[in-house]
């Protein structure tokens, strides 16, 4: 599935040389987010017109721009305007500003091939405060005669942005890391986490059946320590600390993942004591498991939020990782004594 | 709510007040309100805050904030460490926020 938009200038409603200029990135999502909030609130309840994007428009040289309508809307938008797409290789604006893609060059260019300089009688463009990385706006305007207003962080905020005379400050300038925001990201934890999980289950079942002389009952029970710890741990690691990430004690995300571990661990051992004789060896094996494994599911949801830095996580990963690595070791070699001492 | 912090006193964001002449820029584009403004002059205000974006550095003119931008992706600094393509936020990646 393609998630590029085409490069270049486009029309919102009805725009004339004195509106207002935004620029975007070349991800879909981010188009059509950017779209829908500056639309009226009730063209987004309208039906579909089922009006996809125009197949190409805009990317050659000096063509005149296109018209849009924005999907799923039977009205003007609230806005009229124009936006600036840049190529950022389909990527949305945080992360290609990061990449440099949506970068003062790309966007030096994109307004001299778009010809926005004989479109627009003004020289303002509205830039999206998550670009800011890739953007230096003393550069743009020496460059290009442009000045770069920094919008809010959310499209949300642009029609209050521009009912403001573009001021932007608190709430708007900043970006929260809120509830929905990391329960909508667990899935994006759990699939690569089961995508490692499974083939190691599978492959400690083959060995499991192996030593246990071709007995699948026994394979089975042998392998009850590690499938719980594995299965714990994803709760616990990539579900449970990404969900809790604020209240959980401790600043680094893996101390956060082997707190909430132990004591998945501790529950979940005291819940197994109850129909099963667990020996001691066992459970110390399956605590031991799920801190090493919950911290370093919970590590890597580094990468997800959006309140780590590089310098951080190198500082966490220098600790942590060698201890994730270590205790899982550790837990295994535990969990075969307790199965020989059984 | 307050917003959450990172390890204590481990970012790269350096600042010399010689070179600034106060513009504000940076304040705009801080996603993390790391910076203030106090008696006309800029500090830094919540320093662990700071998640190394590096908007304040490409936007300030006098180059009066420094810091080593990157991204604080714990599968991105492994993949880079096994020697793969070190890409976060690629189409197929699972960081797309």
């Amino acid at each position: 599935m393609n998630y590029r938009v085409d490069a270049g200038l486009y029309a919102l409603g009805e725009p004339d040389a004195e509106s207002p200029v935004f620029v975007t990135a070349n991800y879909k999502l981010t188009f059509d987010l950017f779209r829908r909030a500056v639309s009226s609130v009730d063209s987004l309840r309208a039906a579909p017109l089922g009006g996809n994007l125009p197949s190409e428009h805009g990317e050659r040289e000096g063509e005149a721009p296109t018209a849009l309508p924005v999907e799923g809307a039977t009205r003007a938008p609230e806005i009229d305007g124009w936006i600036l797409v840049l190529d950022t290789l389909g990527i949305n604006v945080w992360c290609a500003a990061g990449k440099g893609t949506f970068g003062t060059d790309e966007l030096v260019e994109r307004i001299a091939s778009s010809r926005l300089a004989s479109i627009v009688s003004h020289r303002k463009l509205i830039v999206p405060q998550l670009g800011a990385p890739g953007i230096a706006a003393h550069d743009v305007k020496r460059r290009s005669g442009f000045q770069v207003v920094y919008g809010p962080v959310r499209a949300e905020d642009l029609p209050a942005f521009l009912t403001r005379s573009l001021k932007a400050e608190g709430r708007m300038r900043t970006k929260d890391f809120g509830f929905r925001e990391r329960l909508a990201l667990v899935p994006m934890e759990v699939v690569p986490a089961l995508k490692v999980a499974l083939p190691a289950a599978a492959g400690l079942f083959l060995l499991s059946f192996l030593a246990a002389g071709f007995s699948l009952s026994r394979a089975l029970d042998s392998l009850l320590i590690p499938l719980i710890a594995i299965g714990t741990s994803i709760l616990a690691g990539a579900v449970f600390t990404p969900l809790l990430l604020p209240w959980l004690p401790g600043r680094a995300f893996s101390v956060k993942g082997s707190i909430l571990g132990l004591l998945s661990g501790l529950l979940v051992t005291s819940l197994l004591s109850v129909g099963h004789s667990v020996s001691s060896m066992g459970a110390v094996a399956l605590l031991t498991l799920v801190s090493a494994m919950a911290a370093y599911l919970a590590m890597n949801f580094t990468g997800s939020s959006t309140v780590t830095s590089l310098s951080g996580v190198r500082k966490e990963m220098r600790i942590a990782l060698p201890l994730q690595i270590g205790g899982t070791a550790a837990g295994l070699v535990l969990w075969v004594i307790a199965l020989m001492g059984g | 709510m307050r917003s959450m912090l990172y390890l204590k006193d481990v970012v790269t964001l350096a600042y010399s007040p010689e070179t600034c002449t106060g513009c504000g820029t940076c304040l705009q584009v801080c996603p993390r309100e790391v910076l203030r403004r106090s008696n006309g002059k800029i500090e830094i205000a919540l320093r662990d805050a700071c998640i190394e974006c590096g908007a304040c550095q490409r936007n300030c003119p006098q180059g009066a904030l420094t810091v080593k931008a990157g991204v604080g992706c714990a599968s991105a600094i492994m993949n880079q460490m096994l020697g793969r393509k070190a890409a976060c936020c690629g189409v197929d990646d699972n960081c797309l926020s």
